[in-house]
């Protein structure tokens, strides 16, 4: 694929006179890993929502593999391949994890709509996500209740359901958030660990993460795009140091990502 | 990996879920009882049928799919009038009957679905509500055609099969409303192993989650609330067809409560729950107004509160975590 396979042109959202996104352009090629930064408000989980469609732009067009999707409702979007994951858990607490991820594969595969066979007949949709869960390392506990779930396994269930959609563009909210240290790394190197050619954008705050696993970073301020590059560029902007970081946060962030 | 080998299989687990439990092979030949015992009562038997039928229609909407209906018995009424007007303009036979009613019953069902699958909640309550009460009032002022507040009479059913008459001891009746009530169970048994039954699932657990992993809920819920009213249609028609009466009443909100209250008695949400309401709910209604014809729904209320306060998941509900407690004894 030559284009960018997601792309946004003046995208722009307002709440009355709070504008949220302004003029925002960013085109991801196929297959890399992007983080999106910004300090708390600047318009990241917004931007993620207008590009996934739970909420309508003011303005601007978004493009998928070359296609205006910006009408298209979210669910016709993500059969698409643009799939999304949420900052807090958003599951089915009563459905097990293998149930979550079958449902999940047979949306996908629409057999969704059938009423007339039992799901014992769909081997492949269940191998499927047994496969998915197994990946990622919920095998083991893949007939439990999501809700008596552990929190990290929660948040790797968000990721099997993504996954279970077959994406192009998988935009991660926060995927770590309230995970403890050191499973965050784990599951970190899960999210590396998806197929080479899935385009990723993920929300994050830990700048080790962000270093560690972006391959491209994006910083957002006050609902624009300030600066886009690579790791070391970024951590060697001025600009990012000075209005977003600070002079004593920008000290770390060249720590984090030089250590 | 000996933890992952103790597991049941992803398959083995789904096979599980759909094979059949002894308790419930054990509920259904409970169900030939009242030839035996209670040859009596057949005709009540064969009302609890027709009502477990409703409720078990209910559960697939409100217990799967989480569409809570106040005006459910509209599909109900619909079904009835439809076997009843046919039967009495020349068309007595039962089996077409059903079909018709629950062909009329499934387009106003669809065509509602466009505005009830859109709300949820107090709204929907609300919506449901207003619609059952409207065609009330509908069948109310169409006295020509429904017969008002007499009723429609003039309803003569014609032969099972052309074989087995509707007699006053309810045989025939019983028989009809059993089998039905049974096909239509396997049918429901079936869409929730389906993966639509899946699908409504998600809904109920999750509906805002639903469009993340790229379904189309409104089209399933739309789907469901379809097979629900045609289902009750032919609840409906199976009533009309067995008493060869239809009342206003058949379509009333008490009819909407009612069915409401045995499903949570019973249990939402595990296909049998409507069946054990029906039965708990008529034998109680049939007794205590046997004996206090007047007061008999202060004891409803009473079970009510009784069972809402003390089995949050209804009777099965509470018969469930009972024997989980007696297993890791």
């Amino acid at each position: 694929m030559s284009g960018p396979v997601l792309a946004t042109q003046g995208l722009a959202k307002s709440f009355g006179s709070l504008v949220v996104a302004r003029d925002i352009e960013i085109e991801l090629p196929q297959g890399v890993r992007y983080a999106l930064i910004g300090p708390n408000g600047a318009g990241k989980t917004t931007l993620i929502n207008l590009i996934t469609g739970m909420l309508r732009p003011d303005d601007g067009r978004i493009l998928l593999a070359g296609d205006d999707i910006t009408a298209l409702a979210p669910e016709q979007r993500v059969r698409r391949g643009l799939v999304r994951t949420y900052q807090i858990n958003s599951l089915f607490p009563h459905l097990t994890a293998l149930e979550s991820v079958t449902l999940a594969v047979c949306e996908r595969s629409r057999a969704a709509g059938t009423w007339w066979r039992q799901l014992t007949a769909y081997r492949h949709e269940v191998d499927e996500a047994y496969d998915i869960l197994a990946a990622l390392m919920l095998g083991p506990v893949c007939h439990r209740l999501t809700r008596e779930l552990a929190y990290g396994q929660q948040r790797l269930l968000e990721i099997a359901l993504a996954l279970a959609t077959r994406p192009k563009v998988l935009l991660l909210d926060e995927p770590a958030a309230g995970v403890p240290g050191d499973e965050s790394k784990e599951l970190f190197s899960a999210i590396a660990g998806l197929p080479g050619d899935i385009t990723v954008l993920f929300i994050e705050h830990d700048m080790n993460l962000v270093f560690r696993f972006a391959t491209r970073v994006i910083v957002m301020v006050g609902g624009s795009v300030l600066v886009e590059g690579t790791p070391a560029e970024i951590a060697a902007d001025p600009q990012v140091r000075a209005v977003y970081l600070g002079k004593a946060a920008g000290k770390s962030l060249a720590e984090a990502h030089h250590g | 990996m000996a933890l992952s080998e103790s597991l049941p299989a992803p398959h083995a687990y789904f096979r599980a879920r759909t094979r059949w439990r002894p308790i419930e092979i054990a509920f259904w030949l409970a169900c030939l009882l009242p030839y035996v015992f209670f040859p009596d009562y057949l005709s009540l038997a064969s009302q609890i049928a027709i009502t477990a039928l409703f409720a078990l229609s209910l559960d697939l909407i409100l217990g799967y799919a989480g569409i809570v209906s106040l005006g459910h018995a509209a599909f109900f009424g619909i079904g009835a009038y439809t076997a009843g007007l046919l039967s009495k303009y020349g068309w007595g036979e039962p089996l077409t009957g059903l079909a018709a009613a629950s062909l009329a019953a499934g387009i106003v069902g669809y065509a509602t679905s466009f505005v009830i699958c859109r709300f949820r909640h107090l709204a929907l309550i609300m919506l449901t509500l207003g619609f059952g009460l409207l065609l009330e009032e509908l069948a109310n002022s169409a006295g020509w055609l429904t017969g008002g507040v007499d009723g429609l009479q003039g309803i003569t059913t014609w032969k099972l099969l052309g074989l087995f008459p509707f007699d006053l001891y309810g045989y025939a009746a019983y028989s009809y409303a059993l089998a039905v009530l049974f096909l239509l169970f396997l049918f429901a048994r079936l869409i929730i192993h389906s993966p639509f039954g899946l699908a409504l699932r998600g809904i109920r657990e999750n509906l805002v989650r639903m469009p993340a992993i790229g379904a189309p809920s409104l089209a399933h819920m739309r789907s469901i609330y379809t097979i629900a009213a045609a289902i009750a249609g032919i609840a409906g028609a199976l009533l009309a067809q067995t008493t060869e009466t239809v009342s206003l009443e058949s379509l009333g909100f008490n009819r909407s409560a009612d069915v409401l209250i045995m499903l949570i008695l019973g249990g939402t949400g595990r296909l049998y729950g409507g069946l054990v309401g029906a039965i708990v709910y008529m034998v109680a209604r049939d007794r205590l107004s046997g004996e206090n014809p007047q007061y008999w729904y202060f004891w409803i209320g009473i079970l009510l509160v009784a069972v809402v306060t003390f089995l949050p998941n209804g009777i099965l509900g509470g018969l469930t975590k009972l024997t989980v407690r007696w297993s890791r004894l």
